[in-house]
């Protein structure tokens, strides 16, 4: 990596290039804006809204659950409840978290490239997502549907509630998500630094290649099949109720045609988050560069034939279940080679113990409970009892939070500084970490040993022998939600009074750290010539030895 | 050991032949999944120990994993995954296969109860009961939504579909009073549609079937609150024969082997029949109620797609009543009327 030399001194932050965040200051030179940094900005804000959004539904549920009899919602507002929890959280806030807030943010800067290759398009997607939101908002408002997120016919083409608004709420925000992945393949396939060949891409990218991949292919199917429904709510088109005609399970196999593969949109950024923190902290290259890259390409192959998982009592064949079954697997294998190479990564490095490198410890542990439970559902047999119970909850929530909100935390206090050219404050930095990693366990794995017991999902009432291990969850939730408000809080604080930082404050030898925190608005006043593999920490000089005053 | 784990793992009682089964591989997975990330944990902690930083201006070497490395990343999860799937296949085709001499019940949901019905008599509301020691095959089917029938100390769950039938079954080891829970989300009353089953002993079983008369059950276990469950009837061979001249399914099919405008129904049962697409088959009560909610789709080679579709007008448990009496037609053992006392006669073929 070198820049030659006159462009170090623009780049040291001398008054020619000012900041993206100084580059206008008016409301609307931010609404206006082409600039991937601030979309990304844009998005992060939004979706950290969502996040306590979703958040504050999950501790609304989690209290009613304190009682096993009817206790502070009736059973129409807790269902309505968990829908919206699963409808923001997944569709607001996991599926654009990383992809749209950091992965606009930092790809380009990682590939030493000026902005996206469609800033205005990058632009639009923002205003979609926002229109898919307020469309799901508006649902709230007018009382909410109670479909739970899977909208499952045909329940949802038959119950009295607003389903509609929040089916084009989602179709809407599918197409932010398209224009979002699309946007990015173009990105890395055209605007990548000169000597920044494909098996130099830092592994963040190949994280959101993969994504961007699966966004732009799977996308279309839940547009489609949303459509679906609302037709059949609106005009009686029968293609999924069986009292027109139609066949419920084709519902099934459509909507998690999407929606497997979107677990893999929700969590491969997350990987990709890991693969570059893990190796900025261990100051280390990452072992088995190639393996992680294209597992992450094999995952997202292989998560397309997976669906079938998902409906193992369902009445799919016996044949049907056994081919998805063993599918699933590779998933399984393709994560743990990534497990252990993050793992390797750390083997003979020189390891600071940062905020973030307290999220990867989570992560670690959650990605590997959280993937072999994940393993253990797919094995045909164990899922029978398991299906549809607090396990499959637990299951997916130690992928969901333990796994893509530890990485998107990770990620926050990485890329803090380059965003925003200051610092957190460390010290409550761990203590939140260490609370939310408490807090986590205490929340999800009472709810393993609740599916073991027996208890099914989206119970508004249980019977009583349940009720301790609902108390131990709740209590656990509420350490964990505690968490997360001191993090926002101290990032609050920290935007505008946070200690200075300097460009590279991690030493890190990541791409993106090659020019100034906050980076000025063209990113690079002349594009950077990359001549080693990112992170790379034979030498200790930081890249690009970039320091700003 | 067995007890111990499934204590420790809040697993509920062991009460039919797949649950030692199931929990046992149930034990392997768990005990594996916390060794790997246990080990996992720990290395990354010794690695951190090990590997502090020691100056800010500290470099590293450059390390690449051997090939051997590699494939052990590999080659571990994997042979460990494919063990976990053909042990766990092996069980599950087990459980999706009902053995040949299964008594059958014939299982309805509907927002939010359940409804048993047995081909040869009682009918009840949300209270199943079966002998112990005895294969009994679920033969499901909704009225309105998606249910699923699970029976967490049974190990077994199976989704109830409108418009077709789906099956399982069980083998209950344990007499006792067990709760059979929604595990689909099925709306307002989707956590308290709940039921029960009672195994009992096979000699107090045969007691209480000797007792069963016409409606008696519905009173004693539960309120039937909606109208549609219609009063039993006693038989339901009966009761398909009834539906079948109502609805004029015989004009078009014969009980006696002769051709007419439809196939036969005799011997109909586990038929394996060509269709005119070329392709086999078994008419098992999958394809009977198929053929009945939209009988143009596999038409029987020979014949023509002249049959309407009594999708909407025939109720759940009509369809299970002329199923019943399809299966009731057979050349070599015509069982007419309701059979006295338990008599559970394997279904043929099977």
């Amino acid at each position: 990596m070198r820049l030659s030399e006159d462009d170090s001194h623009a780049l040291a932050g001398a008054p020619a290039a000012p900041t993206y965040l100084e580059d206008g200051t008016t409301v609307m030179s931010w609404l206006n804006t082409r600039d991937h940094k601030r979309v990304g900005v844009m998005f992060l804000v939004s979706v950290i809204l969502f996040f306590f959004l979703g958040g504050l539904f999950a501790l609304l549920i989690r209290f009613k659950l304190l009682q096993p009899g009817p206790f502070f919602l009736d059973a129409l507002g807790y269902n309505r409840m968990f829908t919206l929890h699963g409808v923001v959280m997944i569709f607001l806030f996991l599926i654009p978290s990383i992809p749209s807030a950091f992965g606009n943010f930092v790809l380009p800067l990682m590939l030493g490239a000026r902005d996206v290759a469609f800033p205005r398009l990058n632009l639009f997607s923002y205003y979609l997502y926002l229109a898919g939101a307020v469309l799901a908002i508006l649902a709230m408002i007018q009382g909410g549907a109670d479909t739970g997120w899977t909208f499952y016919t045909p329940y949802s083409s038959t119950t009295a509630t607003q389903v509609l608004p929040v089916l084009l709420g989602v179709f809407i925000l599918g197409f932010s998500s398209i224009l979002t992945g699309l946007n990015f393949i173009v990105t890395v396939h055209t605007l990548r630094a000169p000597g920044l060949s494909w098996m130099r891409l830092p592994l963040f990218v190949w994280g959101i290649y993969g994504t961007s991949i699966i966004q732009v292919l799977a996308t279309p199917v839940i547009g489609i099949t949303v459509l679906i429904v609302a037709v059949e709510r609106v005009g009686g088109f029968g293609l999924f109720d069986p009292a027109r005609g139609g066949d419920p399970v084709l519902f099934q196999h459509m909507f998690w045609f999407y929606s497997h593969p979107a677990v893999y949109i929700m969590v491969l950024p997350g990987m990709g988050v890991i693969s570059e923190t893990v190796a900025a902290f261990s100051r280390k290259n990452p072992f088995g560069y190639k393996a992680i890259a294209m597992s992450s390409l094999g995952i997202a192959f292989v998560g397309f034939f997976t669906w079938g998982h998902h409906m193992f009592v369902a009445g799919q064949s016996t044949f049907n279940a056994g081919a998805f079954g063993i599918l699933s697997m590779f998933v399984g294998v393709f994560t743990a080679i990534k497990v252990f190479n993050w793992v390797g990564t750390m083997y003979r490095g020189a390891i600071s113990f940062k905020t973030p490198f307290a999220y990867i410890c989570g992560f670690l542990y959650f990605i590997v409970f959280g993937g072999m439970t994940g393993v253990a559902l797919a094995t045909t047999s164990l899922d029978i009892h398991w299906h549809d119970t607090y396990f499959v909850v637990a299951h997916f929530h130690f992928i969901m939070v333990g796994a893509s909100v530890m990485a998107f935390l990770a990620a926050l206090h990485y890329w803090f500084p380059k965003m925003f050219g200051r610092m957190y404050p460390e010290g409550w930095g761990l203590v939140a970490a260490s609370l939310i990693i408490l807090g986590f366990n205490a929340t999800f794995i009472p709810q393993f040993l609740l599916g073991n017991f027996g208890m099914p999902r989206r119970y508004y009432q249980y019977p009583e022998h349940f009720q301790a291990l609902n108390v131990a969850s709740t209590a656990g939730a509420t350490l964990l939600g505690f968490g997360f408000l001191i993090i926002l809080i101290y990032m609050t604080i920290a935007l505008r009074y946070g200690q200075r930082s300097e460009a590279n404050p991690w030493g890190s030898k990541g791409f993106e750290w090659l020019t100034a925190s906050p980076p000025p608005t063209h990113n690079f006043d002349e594009i950077p010539t990359i001549t080693q593999m990112p992170h790379d920490y034979r030498t200790h000089e930081p890249p690009g030895v970039i320091r700003v005053a | 050991m067995n007890e111990v784990l499934r204590r420790l793992l809040f697993l509920p009682d062991q009460a039919s032949t797949f649950a030692r089964d199931v929990d046992r591989l149930h034990y392997f997975v768990i005990i594996t999944t916390f060794i790997m990330s246990t080990a996992v944990g720990l290395t990354a902690i010794f690695f951190f120990v090990r590997y502090r930083r020691r100056s800010e201006t500290q470099t590293t070497p450059h390390i690449e994993p051997a090939l051997w490395m590699e494939a052990l990343f590999v080659g571990t999860p994997l042979i460990f995954f494919t063990l976990w799937f053909f042990l766990g296949f092996r069980e599950f085709v087990r459980q999706q296969t009902p053995p040949s001499d299964s008594m059958d019940v014939y299982v309805m949901g509907k927002k939010w109860m359940w409804k048993f019905a047995y081909p040869d008599g009682p009918n009840s509301i949300n209270v199943l009961r079966v002998p112990a020691g005895r294969n009994v095959r679920l033969l499901m089917t909704s009225r309105d939504v998606i249910h699923s029938f699970y029976v967490p100390e049974f190990r077994i769950k199976q989704d109830v579909l409108p418009g077709r039938y789906t099956q399982t079954w069980f083998n209950a080891t344990m007499p006792g009073r067990y709760q059979i829970l929604c595990a689909e989300y099925c709306g307002a009353g989707h956590s308290i549609m709940r039921g029960e089953v009672i195994v009992l002993k096979p000699q107090e079983y045969e007691n209480w079937l000797a007792f069963q008369h016409r409606g008696l059950v519905a009173t004693q276990d539960a309120q039937p609150t909606a109208l549609d469950f219609a009063p039993p009837l006693g038989n339901m061979v009966d009761q398909g024969r009834r539906i079948a001249a109502e609805q004029g399914c015989l004009k078009c099919h014969t009980t006696d082997g002769t051709r007419h405008i439809g196939p036969t129904w005799l011997d109909l049962y586990l038929r394996r029949e060509r269709l005119n697409d070329g392709s086999i088959v078994v008419a098992d009560e999958a394809y009977l109620t198929e053929s009945m909610m939209d009988p143009a789709l596999k038409v029987v080679e020979g014949f023509q797609p002249v049959m309407p579709s009594f999708q909407g007008k025939l109720a759940g448990p009509e369809v299970a009543a002329l199923v019943e009496y399809i299966k009731s037609l057979q050349s070599d053992a015509v069982r007419i009327g309701p059979s006295e006392g338990p008599a559970y006669a394997p279904i043929r073929g099977r």
